[in-house]
């Protein structure tokens, strides 16, 4: 049945094995499937090495220490592009949904500029910034930025009215309505634009050192590229998925404790 | 000090819905003494929750005027509190921070605190300072909205359906302790009901307005002593003089039914 499930009691401990076993079930047959047709030669093994192989270069990258440290200088970017990003995103969300006037004055930026894609805009920071840091940095700045603004914007647009008519009778001073009222009423909508912005902002850093970089996870996988080590790549790309997966994760925890504070959820 | 708290002067109210002028209110004229328990009543759209509105300056009347105090509203009075229909509470505060909450800020630190321990007890929620509103039963929470609209020291106390969304038990409850709050605080009070007997049983006159355009029709005095037993004949005289009131002529014979 697809909608409406019953209630059902709590799952048994072996059924919550079972539900475990069957999550793995389906990746372990395909790595085991995998791997029996790269060693059978169906497929060349230069261009798809086996699981094995992967783990072996997986081992060997981080007992020398290279992905850790090509992990940390993304990691680094990302965090200096996503602070300025998102602090630039909450601040111009929070005027433009406060004052009608500069939502108005602001609305045709952000409709023209928000559909360019931030990989289209790396030819250009280099123009501007150069290869380095700083156009590195700008493509995670832009990257952070829009789905910061956009759910700020949505989060105090979304006030209770109620509130606000409370706020009004009880003749709550301006400051007092926007930093104990719309803030709070907010917080839950910025916090998903926090997560959605750290994740763009993850995806615009490896594209960022793919073609401005000589350093990060992104460079390492264009390196490889030249060096024709389809090991290292495959395991590269996967390791981008994990640790967008974890940051994810992370910040789901951290969304999930705040908003129910704010939606008043107790415990 | 006169008399007269509140005076609404011929007051006006339209709305304009798709480029059409919808006459709300047309031509209200009430005066409110001090201390006065008033009950304003009438069928849905008969803009009696927008007389509560014009008096908080949510709205701002088309014409005429009203007068706190002998001055006129030019904006939310300080000695006007409100209680409404939900508890509009913040979810994210507790019951003691809500009340705390629309308190002046002049008003030292620890005398709030005193204050709001105060109205807690006089609400009967000792016990549930700590709790979110989501922790609290609908009762419970309007019980919070009044002690925050309580603690704030209004001089006047307007009240839009405050127990319309509860059900019959809590309700005659609530209606007991406003009745006892009234009593002890002198605050004036006025309404906004759709129940005829919850008017009776707490007013010192009903305010019977009907619809289309909004003007009063009676205003029914009632000056049973307090508290009322609510299956009394004197009650029950009262209750069909609303009746009449609130319904045209053509219709009696179908109250008379209902009666």
């Amino acid at each position: 049945m697809i909608g409406y499930v019953k209630k059902k009691q709590k799952d048994t401990p072996l059924k919550k094995l079972i539900n475990v076993g069957i999550a793995l079930a389906v990746p372990i047959c395909v790595l085991i499937l995998w791997e029996l047709i790269v060693k059978a030669g169906l497929v060349k093994a230069t261009l798809l090495p086996p699981p094995t192989k992967l783990w072996k270069t997986f081992c060997s990258l981080v007992s020398s220490g290279k992905l850790q440290s090509g992990l940390l200088i993304s990691f680094g970017r990302v965090v200096a592009g996503f602070l300025i990003g998102s602090l630039a995103g909450a601040t111009v969300g929070f005027l433009m949904g406060l004052f009608g006037i500069v939502n108005k004055a602001l609305s045709v930026f952000v409709n023209v500029l928000r559909p360019i894609p931030t990989i289209a805009l790396i030819p250009l920071f280099i123009i501007v910034f150069g290869i380095g840091e700083k156009s590195n940095i700008a493509v995670i700045v832009v990257g952070s930025f829009w789905p910061m603004l956009l759910n700020t914007i949505g989060g105090i647009q979304n006030v209770d009215s109620k509130l606000l008519e409370l706020a009004y009778v009880y003749r709550i001073k301006s400051t007092k309505t926007v930093f104990r009222i719309i803030l709070p009423s907010a917080v839950t909508s910025m916090l998903t634009g926090l997560r959605l912005g750290l994740g763009t902002a993850w995806m615009s850093v490896v594209a960022a050192e793919m073609i401005g970089a000589s350093s990060g996870i992104g460079y390492m996988i264009m390196f490889a590229r030249e060096l024709a080590q389809t090991a290292n790549m495959y395991v590269e790309v996967l390791v981008i998925g994990l640790v967008g997966l974890a940051i994810d994760r992370i910040l789901l925890l951290v969304q999930n404790k705040f908003s129910r504070k704010f939606k008043g959820i107790a415990g | 000090m006169s008399d007269t708290i509140l005076k609404i002067d011929h007051l006006k109210k339209d709305f304009i819905i798709k480029d059409q002028t919808v006459e709300v209110l047309k031509d209200i004229s009430l005066d409110v003494r001090r201390g006065e328990f008033i009950s304003l009543i009438g069928s849905s759209g008969c803009g009696k929750s927008t007389i509560l509105k014009l008096i908080t300056n949510l709205e701002d009347p088309t014409s005429g005027e009203i007068l706190i105090d002998g001055e006129p509203v030019k904006g939310p009075s300080e000695k006007v509190s409100m209680i409404f229909q939900e508890s509009r509470l913040f979810p994210w505060l507790t019951a003691e921070e809500n009340i705390e909450f629309t308190m002046s800020k002049k008003i030292p630190v620890n005398d709030r605190r005193e204050i709001v321990k105060k109205h807690i007890e006089l609400v009967g929620l000792n016990g549930f300072e700590k709790a979110v509103p989501s922790q609290l039963s609908g009762g419970m929470q309007q019980r919070v909205s009044i002690a925050r609209a309580l603690a704030t020291n209004p001089e006047i106390l307007l009240l839009d359906e405050p127990f319309g969304a509860l059900d019959a038990f809590t309700r005659i409850n609530m209606q007991e302790e406003t009745l006892k709050i009234w009593e002890k605080e002198k605050t004036t009070m006025i309404m906004v009901t759709h129940d005829i007997d919850e008017a009776i049983y707490l007013s010192d006159r009903i305010v019977v307005l009907s619809a289309k355009p909004g003007v009063i029709k009676d205003i029914v005095n009632v000056t049973l002593p307090r508290p009322r037993d609510r299956s009394s004949l004197d009650f029950m005289n009262i209750r069909r003089k609303v009746m009449l009131a609130l319904y045209d002529k053509e219709s009696d014979r179908n109250i008379e039914y209902f009666i």
